[in-house]
């Protein structure tokens, strides 16, 4: 009680602002613009903040693909020891402050699903920003904790639409609209769309994507996996090379949740997601070929995820398991050459595991007419 | 970590269990720990893990640690431990105690599985509240020996006097006697010769919870620092405050929600760990004209991170000289002692 008290104190309706709210909604927000970074939770809920926006009339800007300027941006403002991910952030941020958005959306999530919650540094974000960044603009950081109650995600969406507008139905019509817009994405995403081509199908129907002779699995991050310039663009190399990828996304929610992997469940949403979806396909080795797990580097959680993945893989020996770490500067080369490699060992190993089978066919039934002749 | 394992000792060797304690963190401890841990888990784990292997050596096949709610990692790491144990062919139990208004029946059956002498649950609550008194009785008298240490008159003549009266409630049994050895050991430490008249720089330390209370673990700055004449406050002890403000009839100063309320507009969720108490105890130290707060933080710890960078604001709005220092298990005590010494002649210009 006394720390959403406190929270809702110190950072939305932080006193010395409020005048400003009141002339806001006066100007019924037309030409207003509400920037978006293009990171952490983007590709999980950019539709359905995006359409939200929309129907309160504001303009939605997202930052910039990340970039080299934008990370290096990020390198430049923030704390020397956090992960490449928060750093990322910073440059987005620091993206939207130059293209003079009027408000920053960057909501405190702490927990979407009644029971984990996400890292410490998502936690954190809104205040590493506020003491990192110069000059930002309006902050929209609003707390969402699914565990307060069932009316969470209305108080939410009305704390964050008042400052657009003063019609409830509005803001509640919105917020029904880009509910749904969610659901259709995540479908999407399950269906196998990349998060960007699946935002793209929601506008207009695509299709889908070439598959190749391999399939692996690529469990991590969706702001790590899908983002194309940090994760050196590992899924597109990976088509390339004739490989398939899956990702956390594509396994349907509902096996996500079902089954208990470790004794104890991970703290944080995305690491349990990772650990599970990880668990969901080393328990299918004739759907995958391989497993990939895409982490970077200084991330807290993946010390974590990362030796309960290999340790999986390790008991099960029926999945190769590769671990991939991304930095501020991996090298292209270098990481291809890993891939290929990798690629080249599964490849060996399958055509070995099907000359092995079908020898094994041919053993057995040698074998029957050799005890027979023993008789 | 710190003074607290000797008591853990006593506790469960009363309840009728052989313990093996391994030996004060060392070189080896962390080299053994670095070896089979992920390479990015934090200090703390690393030792852990080493201090693991070093009592498996010495014929342990039991480990009794404790758990946490998260979201720091902490949380996660005796299921971890024990994953990675079991991996290298240790067959050990893991007994994690997690907060017990969580899930009581496992708290208490936990404990029932540790009670090999089948002690009554009156015996253990005894056991245990002896056990809290010395604990406190502990910290109380570090707490006292960093006052000393700043004021002595000949460099490094309290330490030995600590060590010595430490000893001396160590040995202590039962209430009483622990009342009565902290007593003497309060008076052996302040007859250490002092220095009349002298105004210490007054530095508050805060930081994770381990690498604050470990002193092998932050390569014991406190004791550097006391012994440059610098006079420590922690933000954290084992105990609280609740000893201190009963003996020596001070108002007790440790309130989490007050922290949490002092924290909020520099850092308004609690994170996990001790990130927010970092912020909040630093603004706390500024408001009370301390000259500067030194952070530790293990490396790659996530609250800490979050805290440091929100520090810096901190830092920016009270003119406050912070310094964030990250441990690791490449950190050597003669950098550490230059970075202390130039903060300290930063202190000191800055109070002329």
């Amino acid at each position: 009680m006394i720390l959403e008290a406190l929270s809702q104190e110190g950072t939305l309706e932080g006193g010395r602002r409020r005048g400003m709210d009141e002339a806001l909604s006066a100007r019924t927000a037309a030409g207003v613009s509400v920037g978006i970074p293009r990171t952490l939770f983007y590709y999980t809920y950019f539709p359905m903040w995006k359409r939200f926006f929309a129907e309160l009339g504001a303009q939605v800007v997202a930052s910039g693909h990340t970039s080299k300027q934008i990370l290096d941006d990020g390198v430049r403002v923030a704390v020397t020891d956090a992960c490449v991910p928060v750093k990322v952030m910073h440059g987005h941020v620091l993206d939207l402050v130059a293209k003079k958005v009027d408000f920053l959306f960057l909501p405190r999530v702490v927990c979407t699903n009644r029971r984990t919650v996400y890292c410490p540094k998502f936690l954190g974000l809104p205040d590493m920003i506020r003491s990192s960044v110069r000059d930002l603009p309006r902050l929209i950081d609003v707390r969402f904790d699914a565990r307060a109650g069932r009316l969470e995600l209305l108080r939410a969406a009305f704390k964050v639409g008042r400052l657009f507008t003063g019609n409830k139905l509005r803001i509640l019509r919105a917020l029904g609209h880009s509910l749904t817009d969610l659901r259709r994405y995540k479908r999407l995403l399950v269906s196998g769309l990349g998060p960007q081509a699946a935002m793209g199908a929601l506008e207009r129907q695509t299709g889908g994507q070439a598959t190749g002779g391999l399939r692996f699995a690529v469990v991590g991050y969706p702001y790590i996996v899908h983002d194309r310039y940090l994760s050196l663009d590992l899924l597109g190399k990976l088509r390339r090379l004739g490989v398939e990828p899956v990702t956390v996304e594509m396994v349907p929610p509902r096996e996500l949740s079902a089954c208990q992997v470790l004794r104890k469940d991970l703290f944080w949403t995305y690491s349990d997601e990772a650990v599970r979806a990880a668990h969901y396909y080393l328990e299918r080795p004739e759907e995958i070929d391989g497993l990939i797990h895409l982490t970077a580097f200084g991330c807290g959680p993946d010390s974590v995820v990362d030796k309960v993945i290999e340790l999986m893989a390790k008991k099960r020996q029926a999945v190769p398991f590769m671990s991939l770490m991304i930095d501020e500067h991996t090298g292209e080369a270098g990481l291809m050459t890993r891939l290929e490699a990798f690629t080249d060992l599964v490849r060996r190993r399958k055509r070995r595991g099907a000359a092995e089978r079908a020898g094994a066919a041919k053993e057995a039934s040698s074998g029957v007419s050799g005890i027979a002749s023993l008789g | 970590m710190g003074t607290s394992p000797e008591v853990f000792r006593e506790v469960l060797a009363a309840l009728g269990n052989e313990v093996v304690i391994p030996p004060r963190p060392n070189r080896r401890t962390l080299s053994l720990g670095t070896k089979y841990s992920p390479e990015f888990a934090c200090l703390p784990y690393k030792i852990l893990m080493g201090s693991y292997l070093e009592a498996i050596e010495m014929g342990a096949d039991t480990i009794v640690a404790s758990g946490g709610v998260g979201p720091c990692r902490a949380g996660q790491y005796a299921p971890l431990h024990e994953l990675i144990l079991r991996d290298l062919g240790h067959e050990v139990d893991v007994i994690v105690f997690e907060p017990p208004r969580l899930d009581l029946r496992d708290f208490l059956g936990k404990i029932s599985a540790l009670n090999a002498k089948g002690l009554s649950a009156w015996q253990i609550i005894k056991l245990i509240q002896a056990g809290l008194k010395k604990l406190g009785a502990l910290d109380s008298l570090e707490r006292l020996s960093h006052r000393v240490r700043a004021r002595e008159l000949v460099r490094g003549s309290t330490t030995p006097v600590y060590r010595k009266a430490l000893q001396l409630v160590y040995a202590a049994q039962g209430a009483r006697e622990i009342d009565e050895a902290y007593s003497r050991a309060e008076g052996l430490l302040r007859e250490v010769p002092q220095k009349s008249g002298y105004e210490p720089l007054k530095v508050g330390i805060v930081g994770e919870i381990y690498v604050l209370l470990e002193p092998s673990a932050n390569l014991e700055i406190e004791e550097a620092l006391g012994e440059m004449g610098v006079e420590t406050e922690r933000s954290i002890y084992l105990t609280g405050w609740t000893r201190e403000s009963k003996l020596l009839g001070k108002p007790g100063r440790y309130n989490r929600t007050r922290v949490k309320e002092v924290a909020g507009p520099y850092l308004g969720e609690m994170i996990g760990g001790h990130g927010q108490d970092s912020v909040g105890h630093a603004v706390m130290y500024a408001k009370r004209g301390f000259d500067g707060v030194i952070q530790l933080a293990p490396f790659t710890c996530i609250p800490e991170i979050v805290a440091k960078s929100v520090l810096e604001r901190v830092s920016r709005e009270f003119a406050l000289p912070v310094l964030s220092i990250t441990l690791d298990e490449q950190t050597g005590k003669a950098g550490l002692l230059t970075r202390l010494e130039a903060f300290v002649d930063l202190m000191k210009r800055r109070r002329r």
